[in-house]
């Protein structure tokens, strides 16, 4: 058994199926709470509670919501296409999963570190376009028409601009494997936001078109074309879309994270002063106080709870809480493999969860962009301010490879010159030219 | 083994939808069964360990040009064509000279069957993208020049074209 | 590793399904999507070269004729778009203004 869980077929055939087979399952139940997450913090920016009826403080609701949609009835219009009808969403879920194959959540669980990872992750999130191309066709309907084909033109204006400003982080990396990203952020001491701002904001930007979110969520915004795409599909077919662009989200944070947020290092990873005596490093320690933290606010507010079983479940989170910071000490006294592999999944988390906060935050206070002004501003503005900064990119590098000046200050100058640029795009729609200009482009 | 299970996937994939592109009367069928055939050559790309063409076939090809071409089917009317005849007058002449081309081919396949065995064992660059990228900037820098220059062309050509009133 | 054989023969397999797709659709869009099969085919041939070979100058190769397609395919389709909007077709046998 033990020479089985060593042999190289465990390693690369069991293993990567076994990670794939918890993705695969792990995940339609991470969308639905991070729907219940959206609602509640929609809520609370709006100084209400969110879903609070189905289960202690609503968190029941995404089971309850997946419930339904299995059970509603499966609707198809009278003339739609029916292969491409059923293709459609099937094709969405199916790209967006297979992003996960080469996205690393730490440095032990990763289904797949190719050579050409990140790559591999842009090329099949482009093709969840096609889900939501042939799902608008396949409609037999104006709404759906119009909102596949407003949404398929908004993801391929943003996707040039969002893969450039990758390239600008992915000039310091030196590779396109993902662990060899995480490595060189480790190795420079320094994560590649630092480095590479302008491109992080013009990947921020870019997948926040990407995934269709707000503010750029014309295509599916209610009020503007019912559901765009979405319209004709109902119960587990709908089930499906909103999973893919839930998966999406996650797949674009995790990018994120990876390239610029430093991926599964801990902050300060350079930083290795032990408590003495042993070999357990002084900022390990963050992960165990943050869970007995969130463990305590839990068991504070259990007095404070209304009814019965809110309490119960109050104080079960909270002992949730407590077990895992359990399991974060017990990590630090394991073997070094175990203890990068939970640790590192931790960050990574965390770091994700930040991102996806910022989409949610995002979604709630800015006002949605009219599809002329959304075009504009991903053809205008944003694609070339990241052929700017990928040039400034480079300069920065060949400053500080062949030059010699520390990478600090190469970054500095060429930030200067991408900002003085950005200000100079931003402000053309401020010049009366320009203004003339698109009066004259608008008819 | 592994290898011979994943070619032949992918070439049964890739030739399976490339007869079912040619003979589908609605269009967007056609378009759909050739995106699954160019992923299945990405899928063969791979599998002969070419990893960054796999990666730029599917970003170009399927996620580029296949968007054009389901665009632009998408603009043209449809209903008109899926009641007409599909096959044009000369079918019967073209698989003739398919059929003669066929055996041209594999008539030379025939003559050299002693060469199209277990080639030597090629090195394979451990990094493919860094061994294309220097090939690229470094011997092929002219043609990789004239091909933007080609992209523009094309780019302008593309608009004018699409345009209402020139 | 497979017998470079193999690999001719899935891309000329391809390529003949191709020819057979130019010359007998009426649809000129169904011939476009016939002629990037038999690029496809042809890339499959080079990159199996490249690989029995070494070097990368297939997959160089193979890269620019990507590229081409990419150029040709969108001149093309913008060619078709414009005879459509001014002869509502797309039928080959009906695009005959220069015939006497």
């Amino acid at each position: 058994m033990a020479h089985f869980l060593a042999s190289s077929t465990f390693r690369q055939l069991v293993l990567p199926i076994l990670y794939g087979v918890v993705i695969v399952a792990v995940l339609p139940l991470a969308a639905g709470y991070i729907v219940l997450l959206e609602r509640k913090v929609m809520a609370d920016m709006q100084a209400r509670l969110g879903p609070m009826r189905v289960g202690p403080h609503g968190l029941l609701q995404p089971i309850a919501d997946a419930l339904k949609l299995l059970l509603k009835e499966d609707i198809i219009p009278q003339n739609a296409d029916r292969f491409l009808f059923w293709l459609a969403p099937v094709a969405s879920v199916g790209m967006a999963l297979l992003a996960y194959a080469a996205l690393p959540f730490g440095p032990a669980f990763q289904v797949a570190d190719l050579n050409v990872g990140l790559l591999f992750i842009l090329a099949v999130s482009s093709l969840g376009i096609y889900g939501i191309v042939l799902g608008g066709w396949a409609s037999n309907s104006h709404y759906s028409l119009l909102g596949a084909l407003r949404s398929a033109a908004q993801l391929v204006s943003y996707e040039t601009a969002a893969g450039l400003g990758l390239v600008s982080a992915l000039v310091w990396a030196g590779s396109l494997s993902m662990n060899s990203i995480v490595q060189a952020q480790y190795d420079h001491g320094v994560w590649f936001i630092f480095y590479a701002p302008v491109g992080f904001f013009i990947y921020m930007v870019g997948s926040i078109a990407e995934t269709n979110r707000a503010p750029f969520d014309l295509p599916e915004a209610e009020s503007e074309l019912v559901a765009g795409y979405m319209t004709e599909y109902s119960g587990f077919r709908w089930a499906l879309y909103f999973l893919a662009e839930y998966a999406n989200m996650i797949v674009v944070a995790g990018i994120a994270t990876t390239l610029f947020l430093g991926g599964w290092l801990r902050p300060f990873a350079g930083f290795r002063d032990h408590f003495p005596g042993t070999s357990i490093e002084l900022l390990d320690i963050f992960p165990t106080l943050l869970f007995l933290a969130a463990a305590a606010f839990c068991f504070r507010l259990v007095p404070r709870q209304p009814v019965k079983v809110q309490k119960h479940v109050m104080a079960g989170i909270g002992g949730l809480g407590v077990v895992t910071a359990a399991v974060m000490f017990a990590a630090l006294f394991a073997p070094p493999a175990v203890m990068a592999g939970i640790h590192g999944a931790f960050w990574f988390l965390v770091k994700v969860g930040a991102y996806i906060y910022v989409f949610l935050w995002f979604r709630f206070t800015f006002p949605r962009y009219r599809f002329d002004q959304l075009m504009r501003l991903g053809w205008r503005f944003l694609i070339p301010l990241a052929l700017v900064n990928v040039i400034g990119a480079a300069v920065a590098i060949a400053l500080s490879e062949q030059w010699g000046l520390p990478p600090s200050v190469s970054v500095i100058i060429t930030l200067a010159a991408t900002i003085a640029v950005a200000m100079w795009l931003a402000a053309d729609g401020d010049k009366p030219a320009a203004a003339t200009a698109r009066a004259a482009d608008g008819d | 083994m592994l290898n011979a299970v994943l070619f032949y996937f992918f070439a049964v994939l890739a030739v399976a939808s490339a007869i079912l592109m040619v003979t589908r009367r609605n269009i967007i069928h056609g378009a759909v069964f050739l995106i699954t055939t160019l992923l299945a050559t990405a899928g063969i790309f791979l599998q002969l360990q070419a990893e960054f063409l796999f990666v730029v076939q599917i970003i170009l090809y399927v996620g580029g040009i296949m968007v054009l071409f389901v665009f632009v089917i998408m603009l043209v009317d449809l209903d008109l064509s899926l009641h007409l005849v599909q096959f044009n007058r000369q079918r019967f002449v073209a698989g003739a000279l398919a059929l003669v081309l066929a055996a041209q081919v594999l008539g030379a396949f025939w003559v050299s069957r002693s060469s199209i065995g277990p080639g030597p064992a090629a090195v394979v660059a451990p990094q493919n993208t860094e061994a294309v990228g220097q090939a690229l900037f470094g011997r092929y820098m002219l043609p990789f020049e004239i091909a933007s220059i080609l992209l523009l062309v094309a780019m302008i050509g593309a608009v004018v074209m699409g345009k209402r009133r020139i | 590793m497979l017998p470079i054989g193999n690999y001719l023969f899935l891309s000329f397999t391809l390529f003949t399904i191709g020819v057979i797709g130019v010359l007998t659709r009426r649809n000129v869009i169904v011939m476009l999507m016939s002629i990037e099969l038999i690029l496809n085919a042809v890339n499959i041939n080079l990159i199996a070269f490249s690989r029995y070979w070494g070097g990368v100058d297939g997959q160089i190769f193979a890269i620019f004729v990507i590229t081409d397609a990419a150029a040709e395919a969108a001149v093309g389709l913008g060619i078709i778009l414009a005879f459509f909007r001014n002869r509502d077709t797309v039928l080959a046998d009906e695009m005959d203004l220069l015939k006497w």
